[in-house]
């Protein structure tokens, strides 16, 4: 009965032979070998090689090197973005105006979302149905079109024509048309349902005998909500926080609509201008920036949070919920509500909406100046300055009406197939090392906004590399950008829906004599297919409004339609642009219903 | 049909040992049991014979040939085992109606459909289900969710029918009717049975033989009787048996040969023939503990010869028996008695215990010193 160690066996020849078997006979072992090598190129490979290109020497820049030759090893384009005399206009500049951006948006949106939270949870507010829903139109709503309505209601004369208030004559300063606030409100209005959704799920779980556990102790309304509910929801609120933080930090479409025409660049929108005008390696270098700041929020949140998460799910035994009463304060609370709801959410749809039949946007309604030309009139019927005729005639917005189409669905189901698998990984691999780092491996692209994601995989995939062509302007490029990126998600998911299929339906199988490959088809396949569908259907909304993800690869050939709202928009063709807004809000509307029909939650789709 | 031997099976996870030095011998037709508490090794040892863990040492045969070689790394697949698995969530696959979760493992054993369908028929019928053969598991009760379990692993005719805690997850009543099953099930089929349970009941009432395991190694193996009687350790002797066995701090001596023991009780003289090969000190007095069951007590209210003075200080009438606590000196015990019996509290009693069904253990090894006859 001695305590022995783990025991060490001599290498027999025939010890060897039977490991060497087990392992390669074993097809698990080989698929978790081929997983970890496509990971490992399609993660790890780009993110080394964005960070190599940025310190070698590119045949642009080699005439600003002297003495240099391409491929040498530089510290030029750090030492550009860093200590040049361009430093302060290309990158502390934007860096300010991302951070000042990403800082107000947090301080709007956060204690909006959580009091519209609370308020739609907690209380007794009349007509929560119709709240309810107007809360949630902005998540449907991509970031981009918010910007496009925006300046639909606010532009000005600087940029060409009017929009909705300056045609009333109202005047509309440029501050208030472009930049920082409009930004900040534009994002705010989108990222206030990352903390509707976070706190209204926290406060969900509370069962609400704890508070009134306090009502009992005799404390009132207020003391109740500052000493029981708040603290129990702070980790949510801190989450969402956080996330909003480093989230308008990534964003793009945003800041290029309404910061782009009066010079007004974030770290996002600089980034860009330099992957498109050079020296590219600068704009890589940003990325680098972009992704080491959203790296040290992700990582500070879950160091903050992390440990503190814990109680989020002590009281979520849910149960009773009882409703506090908002007594006299509720009608004039919900009519306020739903007032704001309909100026900040309904209002700029329809102004955006009508635009695309007007002749001359901000020139009121009048039968002389509503049109259909921006949706079927020919070219030579032209009434101002358009030089494309109504986009249904367009051939250029049928082409990207079927990419958006074979985008959509591509995506989503090659992202959730892939999920399915890695997390088939990951759950079967759980404490193992090949688990672990499948798991690390998938985070990454978790870590990176979605353009700094795409300007790697740009960086990676524009040259060749041996047997892999240059996949530069192709439609390929763009899916595998997108799967790659949804990999987090999707994996998230995949092992979720695998932990749900135990390892014992496996092995009963297994003592049935069923092969690896029997196993998969006729126990985990047809188990894993609901969780299967509603991680396609997830994907499938975030694809179908994504414009950040895929701006940055787009060519004429294989534009999406939201690439081609944002081009019309850039250059000046306000209707057309409003048209294709809406079509992408139509087609983003019939997804939502045909995911809601397979029953995903939409809430996650974010 | 099958005779399976284990020998020096060490099972470690990472480096921590779970299974030390296990050998086993389990006779054809044997219906052994695997006891002990949860975390003692029994299912990781049903899993090693299963073929679902891979022992780092040892050998295994079943019918003399080699299933387990941990020196060679040669461990067959759990298919070619010839044995079937019942689990403790029966693992029924819930997308398949009954009929195809049974005819799962057949149709991978390429035969013929004709032959499919009778065996289906056949072990639906063993098991009385079969009106259930088209409902899908989430159908079904516990009750029937587990015969579905047994009916799916007897139908490919294994020559080993493992059961991993089948019963635990049913009702108490349910779970009598199940232990009869089980048993008649056992009879027809001829099948060697390994069943792992942490439920002395189950083990007392089913088996042909216990297997009883204390943290990860083997502690006793015994028929059922054998062990009840004569659990080889004081934690055994803890383990089996409810309510529990008496234990009394007692000194002992051994004296020309016999074992003479003093206690609350008095002094008992054990003859030599019945003391154990286990480790004592031959000379001189040494502590050591006083075991006996509580329905070996006999409790009279009046005087008798040999009856130890006690008084009563809690009497449980349950109906069918009587479980009371006497108190002798210092010391108390717990007797149990048929019927409905009693008495009134402090009353005092004298209470009889038959010597030859009294165990003693060395406090310090805390093994078996003196085994009941």
């Amino acid at each position: 009965m001695s305590k022995k160690g783990l025991p060490k066996k001599p290498m027999t020849p025939k010890r060897f032979k039977n490991l060497f078997l087990s392992v390669v006979t074993n097809p698990f072992n080989m698929i978790v070998l081929v997983s970890l090598i496509v990971l490992f190129c399609l993660i790890a490979v780009p993110l080394l090689t964005m960070i190599k290109s940025t310190f070698v020497v590119a045949q642009s820049e080699l005439r600003r090197i002297p003495g240099a030759r391409v491929g040498d090893f530089t510290l030029y384009y750090w030492k550009y973005l860093f200590a040049s005399t361009m430093s302060k206009a290309i990158l502390w500049g934007p860096l300010k105006n991302s951070l000042i951006c990403g800082f107000l948006t947090m301080i709007v949106s956060v204690p909006l979302g959580s009091v519209l939270a609370w308020l739609m949870i907690r209380t007794d507010i009349p007509g929560k149905n119709v709240l309810s829903l107007l809360v949630t139109v902005p998540y449907m709503i991509p970031s981009w079109t918010k910007a496009m309505a925006w300046l639909s209601v606010f532009r000005n004369s600087t940029s060409g024509a009017n929009g909705f208030l300056a045609g009333l004559g109202i005047p509309v300063p440029d501050w208030l048309a472009y930049g920082p606030i409009a930004i900040v409100l534009c994002m705010s209005m989108h990222y206030y349902a990352f903390s509707y959704i976070m706190v209204s799920g926290a406060l969900r779980s509370i069962n609400s005998e704890l508070e009134e556990m306090g009502e009992i102790q005799g404390a009132n309304k207020a003391q109740i909500l500052r000493h029981i509910t708040l603290p129990l929801i702070m980790p949510s609120v801190l989450s969402a926080t956080v996330m909003t933080i480093s989230k308008s930090i990534g964003t793009y479409g945003v800041p290029a609509n309404l910061g782009n025409r009066i010079g007004y660049f974030t770290l996002a929108t600089k980034m860009k201008t330099f992957i498109n005008n050079g020296p590219e390696s600068v704009g890589y270098a940003m990325s680098i920036v972009l992704v080491a700041m959203a790296a040290a929020i992700v990582f500070s949140n879950q160091k903050i949070v992390g440990v503190r998460k814990s109680y989020a799910t002590v009281g979520g035994k849910g149960g009773r919920s009882t409703l506090m009463s908002l007594g006299k304060a509720k009608v004039p609370l919900m009519i306020f509500l739903g007032v704001f709801l309909a100026l900040a959410m309904v209002m700029p749809m329809f102004i955006l909406l009508m635009e695309t039949f007007q002749v001359t946007t901000g020139a009121g309604y009048g039968l002389s100046n509503l049109t259909l030309y921006n949706w079927i009139g020919t070219v030579d019927k032209a009434q101002t300055y358009t030089n494309y005729p109504g986009i249904f005639r367009n051939p250029a917005f049928f082409s990207a009406f079927w990419n958006t189409i074979k985008l959509t669905l591509l995506t989503p189901i090659l992202t959730a197939v892939s999920g399915q698998f890695l997390g088939y990984i990951s759950s079967r691999g759980r404490g193992k090392w090949y688990g672990n780092l499948t798991e690390q491996l998938v985070f990454v692209p978790y870590l990176m906004s979605a353009i700094a994601f795409s300007t790697m995989y740009f960086s990676m995939f524009s040259r060749s590399h041996g047997i892999i062509p240059s996949l530069y302007g192709t439609f390929t490029l763009v899916v595998l950008t997108s799967v790659v990126k949804h990999f987090p998600f999707a994996s998230k998911s995949g092992t979720a829906n695998m932990l749900t299929i135990s390892l014992e339906l496996e092995e009963a199988a297994e003592l049935a004599g069923a092969s690896f490959w029997k196993r998969m088809g006729s126990i985990i396949v047809p188990l894993a297919k609901n969780g299967f569908i509603s991680g396609f259907m997830l994907v499938f909304i975030s694809i179908a409004k994504e414009l950040d993800l895929i701006i940055i690869m787009m060519t004429p050939k294989m534009q999406t339609m939201s690439f081609l709202a944002f081009q019309y928009s850039q250059d000046g063709y306000n209707q057309m642009s409003d048209a294709v807004s809406v079509c992408v809000l139509m087609f983003i509307l019939v997804c939502y219903i045909v995911a809601g029909k397979f029953g995903a939650n939409l809430n996650k789709s974010m | 049909m099958s005779r399976i031997e284990l020998k020096h099976i060490d099972k470690f996870y990472s480096s921590n040992h779970v299974l030390h030095d296990i050998n086993l011998t389990i006779e054809d037709g044997d219906f052994v049991t695997l006891l002990g508490p949860s975390g003692c090794g029994k299912t990781t040892t049903l899993r090693v014979i299963s073929g679902l863990e891979k022992p780092q040492n040892g050998i295994m045969t079943i019918d003399g040939v080699e299933m387990i070689n941990a020196d060679d790394a040669y461990y067959a697949e759990p298919s070619k085992r010839g044995l079937n698995l019942v689990f403790q969530s029966y693992a029924l696959w819930p997308h398949m109606t009954v009929h195809d979760n049974i005819a799962f493992g057949l149709k991978i054993q390429k035969m013929p459909k004709a032959e499919i369908e009778e065996r289906v028929n056949n072990s639906l019928k063993m098991m009385r289900i079969e009106k259930f053969v088209d409902r899908y598991p989430t159908e079904l009760s516990g009750g029937q969710q587990q015969r579905v379990a047994i009916a799916r692993a007897v139908a490919s005719s294994p020559k080993l029918l493992l059961l991993d805690e089948p019963l635990s997850n049913l009702d108490a009543k349910l779970r009598i009717d199940m232990r009869a099953e089980l048993q008649r099930l056992h009879r027809e089929l001829g099948t060697t049975i390994i069943y792992v349970t942490h439920d002395q009941v189950e083990a007392l009432t089913m088996s042909t033989k216990i297997a009883l395991f204390k943290e990860g190694y083997l502690n006793q193996v015994a028929t059922p009787m054998e062990l009840y009687n004569n659990p080889i350790d004081l934690e055994a002797a803890d383990f089996i048996g409810n309510p529990r066995i008496n234990l009394l701090d007692a000194t002992g001596e051994i004296v020309n040969g016999d074992l003479v023991v003093n206690s609350e009780l008095g002094q008992h003289i054990f003859s030599a023939k019945d003391l154990t090969d286990e480790e004592y000190p031959t000379s001189g007095k040494f502590d050591c503990v006083i075991a006996f069951r509580p329905e070996q007590i006999e409790i009279h209210t009046e005087p008798v010869e040999g009856g130890i003075p006690a008084s009563i200080y809690a009497s449980q009438p349950a109906g069918s028996e009587t479980i009371t606590t006497l108190k002798v000196g210092e010391g108390d015990f717990l007797a149990k008695e048929l019927g409905q019996i009693s008495y009134k509290l402090d009353q005092n009693v004298f209470a009889v215990i038959d010597q030859n069904k009294v165990n003693v253990y060395n406090k310090t090894t805390t093994r078996l010193i003196k085994r009941a006859i």
